[in-house]
């Protein structure tokens, strides 16, 4: 065959060069952006519908018992522990007593996820947010480690990871130089299970940790709520924090 | 008024090398001890999860508080019609960008993730003073540097006055974000007022014109006794100002019953915050410099306006510790009515102790010495120093 070759591209070779070139060029964009946009199942149970509480029967909380911190801890790999200063410290457990009376309780204290959050309020870069369901958190990505939200805590609830972290669980991702509070085990209630600390109170035999939906009226908590006596942790800040205490 | 020339420093005085030399090393400590806390965290500083702000804090609030107050010097000029402090208020606007530039730097150095800065300027939560305090920084070292170019350019001067009340209630609102930063802390017994703004509003005039005072008697060997009389005047004012917001302050929490027992830690019994409240704000800070500043004995002595300006700042900088690690010291008061009994590791002590690591001073230290360089190479590359500072050729009605 004498085929003749024309020593600048024709249309067509221009035309196919082009085509290839911006394929190349956009099929990443377009592949990312799916990818951004793509909705895990997990994704689709947020719902503004429900909002997660919690219930503690502080009088069948026992002193002594650490099992819902130890569940915390192994939970989320916390596993430094050197200076308890510094430590994080997701959930801690409290002993009172009553100035007037006497009278002793012990209760385990962690983020309160509140409606009316101080920490989500004060936070310069929104790192801080709540979710639909009103679960509390820290956006690992946008947190510069400012701690005011700290500051701005009633109830002492957020740690500052001081320290390189190793063994992190891919499940609950942290962050050297961020701030970092209970996350109510977002990744087990999206997938219908309750938070690590209430499934270890329930193992123990205790169950002073009650977890639901406080929206849904027909739930346990809602419907235990409604007619035991249950107080929140200072209420005269009316943040309308998810955890309330019975017998307090 | 006589026109007043104004010049750059030759900067070549033994001194002035010292003062380089100085700062340039300050800085690098500062920087190294940055460089040590990101890298292995803030464990190594004496901040924990109670006291969250520490002495970087206090250094960084020093110096923006010191920033908005000393920019007085020009607004008196230029927005009171005061001629007397024509001739300064360049020098008064440039310490205005540099000590906020110093403060900042300590400030943002000091987060938990430095190299995130591109993310508080792109991200913000405008329902935060925080947020807020960012735009509020930056655009005053900007309301600043057009104010500089309009003092120094002859075509501007019409629209000096404008930038200068700009300037002025720019620097009223900044100061009032800065003391925002603790009053709007519901939580904290010590803050959750709004008598905070005000008193920083005080204090960052007062420690303002303390480092004007000491950096004017630095720069210049013939001041004349009346141009170093008013701003004296002026400081006595300003110390007696801020002890009287420091006074309501500490009235109204003592009306509160509920506020006693945060009153008598800081005012009784809180070990390091008592003897900083009482030794050194009250007595160092406010009784001494307005002996000094006042008496018949002193009040003529160059060296005492001196010695009452760097009490000035001690002052200042214990009221600071005392208000922002003192406030955090004191615990939370979560469950009201109720005791503390189990020892848990959060919870152990009633009193939360806090000792500030080298590295935390360093880097404070590391601010104030970048506001010093600033400040120097300024001074030599542009004309800010009025030639002389002497009564009649500033206002010859003085003499």
């Amino acid at each position: 065959m004498n085929e003749e070759i024309s020593p600048t591209p024709n249309r067509r070779d221009f035309l196919k060069t082009t085509a290839i070139v911006a394929g190349i060029t956009v099929a990443p964009g377009v592949l990312l952006y799916g990818v951004s946009q793509a909705k895990s199942p997990d994704d689709q149970t947020i719902t503004a519908k429900k909002r997660w509480g919690m219930l503690i029967d502080t009088n069948k909380c026992v002193q002594g018992c650490n099992e819902c911190v130890n569940a915390c801890i192994t939970e989320h790999g916390i596993s430094e522990n050197v200076r308890p200063d510094i430590t994080s410290q997701w959930i801690r457990k409290v002993g009172l007593r009553d100035k007037q009376t006497g009278k002793e309780y012990s209760l385990p204290l962690f983020c309160q996820h509140c409606e009316h959050p101080p920490c989500v309020d004060v936070c310069p870069t929104g790192a801080s947010f709540k979710r639909v369901d009103g679960i509390v958190l820290v956006d690992k990505h946008i947190c510069i480690g400012c701690r005011y939200c700290m500051m701005a805590c009633p109830y002492k609830a957020r740690s500052f990871v001081h320290e390189t972290l190793k063994n992190q669980k891919p499940h609950s991702p942290r962050g050297k130089g961020t701030v970092e509070a209970c996350t109510f085990c977002v990744h087990r209630i999206d997938k219908g299970q309750s938070p690590a600390c209430v499934a270890a109170c329930q193992k123990s035999g205790h169950k002073a940790m009650l977890f639901g939906d406080i929206k849904d009226p027909n739930s346990e908590i809602s419907k235990k709520l409604s007619h035991v006596s249950s107080t929140a942790l200072r209420p005269d800040m009316r943040l309308n924090p998810g955890i309330r205490y019975q017998g307090l | 008024m006589k026109n007043i020339t104004y010049h750059q420093i030759e900067g070549k005085r033994r001194a002035d090398y010292i003062i380089l030399a100085v700062s340039a090393f300050f800085i690098l400590l500062g920087l190294f001890a940055a460089y040590q806390m990101e890298h292995h965290g803030h464990a190594i500083t004496g901040m924990n999860n109670q006291v969250v702000w520490g002495i970087p804090h206090i250094f960084a609030i020093f110096l923006i508080l010191a920033a908005s107050g000393v920019l007085n010097v020009a607004s008196i000029s230029s927005v009171f019609h005061k001629t007397f402090y024509h001739p300064l208020a360049r020098l008064s606007a440039l310490l205005a960008i540099t000590l906020l530039i110093g403060g900042l730097t300590v400030l943002m150095l000091d987060l938990g993730r430095p190299d995130r800065l591109i993310v508080a300027i792109t991200n913000y939560n405008f329902k935060s003073i925080f947020a807020w305090n960012i735009f509020l920084y930056t655009g005053f070292i900007l309301v600043c540097v057009i104010y500089l170019w309009f003092m120094m350019e002859r075509r501007m001067h019409n629209y000096y006055p404008t930038i200068g009340l700009i300037a002025f209630i720019w620097r009223l609102v900044l100061t009032t974000g800065t003391g925002s930063i603790f009053g709007f802390l519901v939580a904290r017994a010590a803050y959750n007022t709004a008598i905070i703004a005000a008193l920083f509003i005080a204090l960052s005039l007062a420690l303002g014109l303390a480092i004007f005072l000491l950096v004017l008697i630095m720069q210049f060997r013939s001041l004349g006794k009346e141009v170093l009389h008013r701003p004296k005047v002026l400081l006595g004012i300003l110390i007696g100002t801020v002890f009287y917001f420091v006074l309501v302050y500490h009235f109204t929490h003592l009306y509160f019953v509920s506020r006693h027992e945060i009153e008598y830690f800081i005012l009784g019994k809180g070990a390091i915050y008592t003897v900083l409240f009482w030794g050194g704000y009250i007595f160092l800070g406010t009784i001494l410099p307005l002996l000094l500043l006042y008496h018949e004995r002193f009040s003529h002595n160059r060296a005492s306006i001196v010695a009452a300006s760097i009490l000035t700042i001690i002052g200042g900088f214990s009221l600071l510790y005392v208000i922002i690690i003192g406030g955090q010291a004191y615990p939370l008061e979560i469950f009201p009515g109720l005791e503390l009994v189990s020892h848990d590791l959060f919870d152990n002590t009633p009193i939360y102790p806090y000792t500030p690591s080298r590295w935390e001073i360093m880097l404070g230290v590391g601010g104030i010495a970048i506001s010093t360089l600033l400040t120097f190479l300024a001074l030599k590359i542009l004309p800010f120093m009025p030639h002389s500072l002497a009564d009649f050729e500033v206002d010859p009605k003085l003499i």
